[in-house]
Parts: structure tokens; C-alpha cells; sequence
């Protein structure tokens, strides 16, 4: 039986407007709703399927941020993971954190916990970085499945579906792997109010990126963050020689 | 459990669920405040398990309202660009 690691981020949640900074050094996190990424519920939810298939003996969750992402750890607990790692890291190394020093984090806790499945949605909704399933595979020299719609154990290894352009690629890798859950991999359950008070009572242990040697100092500096352009409102022309006028004037007919 | 405390953990549930409801949360809190305060003189036992059925039932539709405004919000950001 496979141990899990799953990757959680602590992200705005999806349904709020996001809103630039007028320093343009960021966007406004600041009371802002954060929640769990949709994509890594994906992943948890995942994980706790193979728990409940008795595929999975353990099922440990990582956060990598500042004391908040121990919420979206809850959060995890509540739908059924064992137990959480608060990896700490804030401020200013925290805003510039790559999926570089994620990867190796969770590479290292992965070989420390003595992992044998890291499942991470394939990205974070606020960076969109798409990386760091792939660096950990690299980190680890594991197999690696991304993209995965469909996940089955099939000896000792694992049968994925993948979600790839214009259509599904169905491979075999062995185990240890490193996965990355795409959308349609599954619907993930809703952490109910008594299982988040019993997910108080799991333990979540808290280690510095330096205990475990890696070193998060920022490798890039943010320039600008703009917002994206705003749609210029339409006009309303009165006739239709007016129309072919604009057209003519705007280059669209000659 | 008895009845009473299922009816109260059932309330309890809505109203957590009540508070992501997308708009107008207010609303479905009341109107969940509302259905309960209605059926609270009910004695029936049959007619109250009948209700509280009714409440569960409700409470994952709205679980599934939820997730599927979800991941319609996912595809139509990162999978309609064709």
C-alpha cells in the first residue's frame, strides 16, 4: 500500500475579482477570500479515493506558505487526508517563490516521509505556473503522469489517462510517481462542518524550507504586474452607410 | 441520536453551506431559518424524518450547485479557448 504526499496551495479563491495593487508590485491579497487551488482538491480528492480503495495507507498533506496555509491543510484533513506539513515560508521569499523551490520542498519531503505517490493539481490558479508536478518528478528522477483524467493501480504500477491536445493518451509508469490532476480526474467532495472541527484534532507539523535544505531565496524579481487590457465599449452607428463609413475608416473593407 | 439534534445538526449544515451561496447569501440563510421555523411545532415523527430527508436532500443539491459552478468556472478559464 502506497503513501501519498499531496500538494495543497493556498490560493484567491476563484470567485473573486482580482484586483492589481496600484503599486503594480502584486495583486491585493489582503482581505481577500483565499481557499484551497480547485485543481489540488482535485488531487486530495484523489488521494482519499485510493485511501478509501485501500490503495493508500497514508495520506499526508503539504502547504508551502505563510501560517494561513494551515486553513487549506484543514481543509485537506476535512475531506480525509491524515495528517498535514506546514511548510513555512512568508513575506517577501513567499512572494517570490518558484515552483523551483516548491519541487524541491515537496521532493524532500517526499523521500523523507518515504512517499510512494505525490499527486499536485496540475496548477495553481494564481500563477498558472504548470511546473511543479514536473519538477518534482525531475528532482526525484521518478516516472512522472500529468494531465491525468483516469488513474488505476495495475500491478505495480499505475495506468493514467492523460488530457493532451485534442484528445487522451493512455500510459503505464511504475511506482514511485509523481502526478498532476486535471480537471475532469474526478469531483472532489465538500469538506462538511463537522469533519473540519474533527480535522482539528489531526496533527500538522510545521518545518522551515531550511530544515530541509532548501534554499527559497527569490531568483527573480517581480518588474510590473498590469491588469489586462479593458474591452473598449462598443458604439451604436444610427444607419448602415455610417456603418460601412467606420468600416472603410477602420480598414476592416476596402 | 435523537431527532431533535439531527434536526439541529441539519440547520447547523445548511447555514455553513448558506454562506458560500453565490450573491445573496442572506437570502438562503433565511429562507432556511424560515422552512425550519415553519416545521417547528411539527410532532410528527414520520412527517419530521420525511422533512428532515427533504433537508438533506437539499443540502446536496446545493453541495453540487457548488461544485459544479466550480468547474464550470475552471473550463470556461482554462479549456473553451477552442
Amino acid at each position: 500500500m502506497a503513501r501519498v504526499l499531496v500538494g495543497v496551495k493556498r490560493v484567491v479563491d476563484y470567485a473573486v475579482k482580482i484586483r492589481v495593487k496600484p503599486d503594480k508590485t502584486g495583486v491585493v491579497t489582503e482581505g481577500v477570500k483565499h481557499s484551497m487551488n480547485p485543481f489540488d482538491e482535485i488531487a486530495v480528492e484523489e488521494a482519499v479515493k485510493m485511501k478509501e480503495k485501500k490503495l493508500a495507507s497514508e495520506i499526508v498533506a503539504v502547504s508551502i506558505g505563510p501560517t494561513q496555509s494551515q486553513e487549506v491543510i484543514r481543509t485537506a484533513l476535512a475531506m480525509g487526508v491524515d495528517r498535514g506539513i506546514h511548510v513555512e515560508v512568508s513575506g517577501k521569499d513567499y512572494d517570490l517563490l518558484q515552483p523551483i523551490h516548491v519541487s524541491k520542498i515537496l521532493a524532500k519531503l517526499a523521500l523523507d516521509e518515504k512517499a510512494d505517490l505525490v499527486i499536485v493539481g496540475k496548477q495553481a490558479i494564481d500563477d498558472d505556473s504548470n511546473q511543479t508536478a514536473q519538477m518534482t518528478a525531475a528532482n526525484l528522477d521518478w516516472p512522472q503522469g500529468t494531465f491525468c483524467s483516469k488513474v488505476e493501480k495495475t500491478g505495480d504500477g499505475y495506468t493514467i489517462t492523460r488530457e493532451i491536445d485534442g484528445g487522451l493518451e493512455t500510459i503505464k509508469c511504475k511506482s514511485p510517481a509523481v502526478l498532476s490532476a486535471d480537471l475532469r480526474l474526478n469531483t472532489p467532495r465538500y469538506a462538511t462542518l463537522p469533519n473540519i472541527m474533527k480535522a482539528k484534532k489531526k496533527p500538522i507539523k510545521k518545518v522551515a524550507p531550511k530544515d530541509l535544505g532548501v534554499d527559497t531565496t527569490p531568483r527573480i524579481d517581480i518588474v510590473s504586474v498590469e491588469e489586462p487590457p479593458v474591452r473598449q465599449a462598443g458604439a451604436v452607428v444610427p444607419d448602415v452607410d455610417t456603418l460601412v463609413a467606420k468600416l472603410k475608416e477602420g480598414g476592416h473593407i476596402k | 441520536m435523537s431527532l431533535r439534534s439531527k434536526v439541529i445538526q441539519l440547520y447547523k449544515h445548511l447555514i455553513y453551506l448558506s454562506r458560500e451561496y453565490p450573491e445573496r447569501p442572506d437570502n438562503l440563510r433565511k429562507h432556511i431559518h424560515d422552512t425550519f421555523m415553519k416545521n417547528s411545532k411539527e410532532t410528527d415523527e414520520k412527517k419530521i424524518k420525511a422533512l428532515l430527508a427533504h433537508g438533506r436532500y437539499v443540502a446536496k443539491e446545493i453541495e453540487a450547485l457548488y461544485s459544479l459552478r466550480k468547474y464550470r468556472a475552471m473550463k470556461k478559464r482554462y479549456y473553451d479557448d477552442k
